[in-house]
């Protein structure tokens, strides 16, 4: 799936509720849930608790969650959290789903 | 020396407003010669700050007002944040420890990081007045 535009406590519920309606979709089998922020404009922190929130259902699903391609404005964020370490975090497409 | 040049506004409460903030500083900032992504990072915790104050101080109301007064003079960016709520105690106020990851809670950590002087007013009889300082690295 991909985020699009601002993350921000104004639309991080409407993001939240596209990650719930993918899980919702998810294929049995699958392996992992991808998220492209390569669209993303701005994130602050309630988009930060949005994808922690998500690789939480998804360690309950047993499913990895792979982010993809991070925009500028969300490497900052990352950085600024140091989150870097705690996601998979993956240049391209291609890329994270490689090994799945 | 840079010139003088500030930014006064009041929004209403509610988070459909911060994009309005966010993009009434973007360029005060950058004029006053911060980098790019220096004043991502600026824009970023005054977010936070703002997004606090409709949390914890207004506890959600949307019916309420946010007055933000933004100068920058002499490569130094000062934010003054006022609130009429709920204030906050500001000897409680702690950033968490990132290494615990969780929802929530990094709001705080992101405005000391980016600042220099973070400083909460509350000496009136209600809301907090909230000063964020930065200057050019």
């Amino acid at each position: 799936m991909k985020i699009r535009g601002d993350v921000d406590m104004s639309t991080s519920p409407d993001v939240r509720g596209k990650i719930a309606e993918a899980f919702r979709q998810i294929d049995a089998g699958s392996k992992a849930v991808l998220i492209d922020l390569s669209q993303v404009r701005y994130m602050d922190s309630s988009g930060i608790a949005t994808l922690v929130e998500a690789m939480q259902n998804c360690m309950k699903r047993s499913l990895r969650l792979r982010l993809v391609d991070l925009s500028p404005p969300v490497r900052d964020i990352f950085e600024l959290a140091r989150l870097s370490s705690v996601f998979e975090i993956y240049a391209s497409l291609a890329e994270a789903e490689a090994g799945l | 020396m840079t010139a003088t040049a500030a930014v006064t506004l009041t929004v209403p409460s509610h988070p459909k407003y911060l994009y309005v903030i966010r993009s009434a500083l973007y360029p005060l900032v950058i004029d006053a010669g911060f980098s790019k992504k220096e004043a991502g990072k600026i824009i970023l915790a005054v977010d936070e700050a703002c997004s606090n104050v409709i949390k914890y101080a207004y506890e959600g109301d949307h019916s309420q007002i946010i007055t933000l007064k933004a100068t920058t003079e002499d490569g130094r960016c000062t934010i003054v944040i006022e609130d009429f709520g709920k204030q906050v105690d500001a000897s409680r106020i702690a950033p968490r420890d990132l290494a615990d990851v969780r929802p929530g809670g990094l709001g705080t950590h992101f405005m000391g990081t980016v600042f220099d002087r973070v400083e909460y007013d509350t000496s009136r009889e209600r809301g907090t007045l909230l000063t964020l300082e930065k200057r050019k690295g």
